[in-house]
């Protein structure tokens, strides 16, 4: 064979390539064969939603029930002062449903109200995230991934329901160390953290720890099978959702 | 041939070699490095995937794994021998290896990596203030 420039380059760019490939092969061929599914267990919707009947549930005291619940299984700090993180937290209707009335029957006035993340159609957090640490998931929560939490607090700002909080310290300071939840983690400080629908306990084919502790109060289901729950409890009663004017779709209803 | 400022040169040459061969003469007649003994799970002998593969890549299947569970919702995994297991740090790899200490901490430790996942995630042996 003639010793050319051009079979060189012809033989050295054959040599590359095939190496190139053999590398690349054994790297696929290492993780081969794996995949990965949905659980048999778990809870599948189109889209959750949570109803809230305010007349069960009205009282600071019942309301702190659910929060405990919550807070427990996610391991929510409970910090003294404002810098403190909160899932699902009481509030007043003036407060929750920025429609203030001077002249409100009393038991509305008294009443107080389970607040929580909207998990929004079209939530505004989910837009602003520079990182897509917040994001949608196909089954309606709004999710988030703390691994890429930067600690812009864009989101905080976008949320016109106040569900965010940020961890302004060490998280682990304010916990109890010894009651932690092991199966979940904690959050670190510098990160935004809210609800998160407890996608972890669908996904085990379990209801969320608020309605569990809600003895019948809150109703958890699909939005978008007419013959659920929810579905049912929405046809049967009059409800509201908070700021609906902003368009943000949110998928927490409340029965008045 | 004729070395110009042989003297320095030479001097200076010595010097450099000395002070570069220092950390092999520190460390002459030592042990060789030698893996860290891991403490293994006592009740189960085949990890997630084989050995060779989870000390080489059990940071991208961590990472892997966290974005199907967070982002798809895909929590089921089913390694090359159609084996399942629930992706998950706390709930599957921790109730084995028991030991942080023991077993994450003694590679991570020397090989100085400082991974951040129990910055949040809770280690097997709890946590103390």
């Amino acid at each position: 064979m003639n010793h050319t420039r051009r079979n060189f380059l012809k033989f050295a760019g054959l040599t590359a390539a095939g190496l190139c490939v053999a590398s690349a092969g054994s790297i696929m061929a290492a993780g081969a064969g794996a995949t990965e599914k949905v659980s048999e267990k778990a809870l599948k919707a189109k889209r959750w939603a949570m109803v809230i009947d305010t007349k069960k549930v009205g009282t600071k005291e019942a309301i702190d029930v659910l929060a405990k619940a919550c807070h427990a299984a996610h391991n929510v700090p409970d910090i003294p002062g404002k810098q403190n993180v909160k899932w699902l937290w009481a509030d007043g209707f003036e407060q929750a449903f920025d429609q203030p009335n001077n002249f409100m029957d009393e038991s509305l006035e008294k009443r107080q109200f389970a607040l929580l993340c909207n998990h929004c159609t079209n939530a505004s957090c989910v837009r602003v995230c520079p990182t897509q640490a917040t994001y949608k998931r196909p089954d309606g929560i709004v999710a988030m991934d703390y691994h890429r939490c930067i600690g812009c607090r864009y989101c905080m700002a976008a949320c016109p329901f106040g569900a965010r909080s940020f961890n302004f310290m060490e998280p682990r300071l304010h916990l109890d160390l010894t009651k932690l939840n092991k199966e979940f983690p904690t959050r670190m400080r510098g990160v935004v953290e809210k609800c998160n629908f407890c996608v972890e306990l669908l996904a085990q084919g379990k209801q969320p720890a608020c309605v569990e502790a809600s003895a019948g109060a809150l109703v958890f289901g699909d939005l978008s099978d007419p013959a659920s729950e929810v579905r049912k409890v929405l046809r049967e009663h009059y409800t509201i959702r908070r700021k609906p004017a902003l368009g943000t779709e949110p998928s927490v209803y409340y029965i008045i | 041939m004729k070395l110009y400022n042989g003297g320095k040169i030479i001097t200076g040459l010595v010097i450099f070699l000395g002070i570069f061969l220092t950390p092999l003469a520190y460390n002459a007649g030592k042990a060789a490095y030698t893996q860290p003994k891991l403490k293994m799970p006592e009740n189960e002998k085949q990890c997630v995937e084989s050995k060779e593969f989870m000390r080489t890549q059990h940071m991208q299947l961590l990472n892997e794994w966290r974005d199907f569970a967070l982002r798809d919702g895909k929590r089921v995994y089913v390694n090359s021998k159609g084996k399942e297991f629930e992706m998950s740090l706390q709930k599957t790899c921790m109730k084995c290896h028991t030991n942080k200490a023991e077993f994450c901490d003694k590679c991570h430790n020397d090989a100085a990596v400082t991974p951040y996942c129990w910055d949040c995630h809770i280690q097997p042996e709890g946590l103390k203030k």
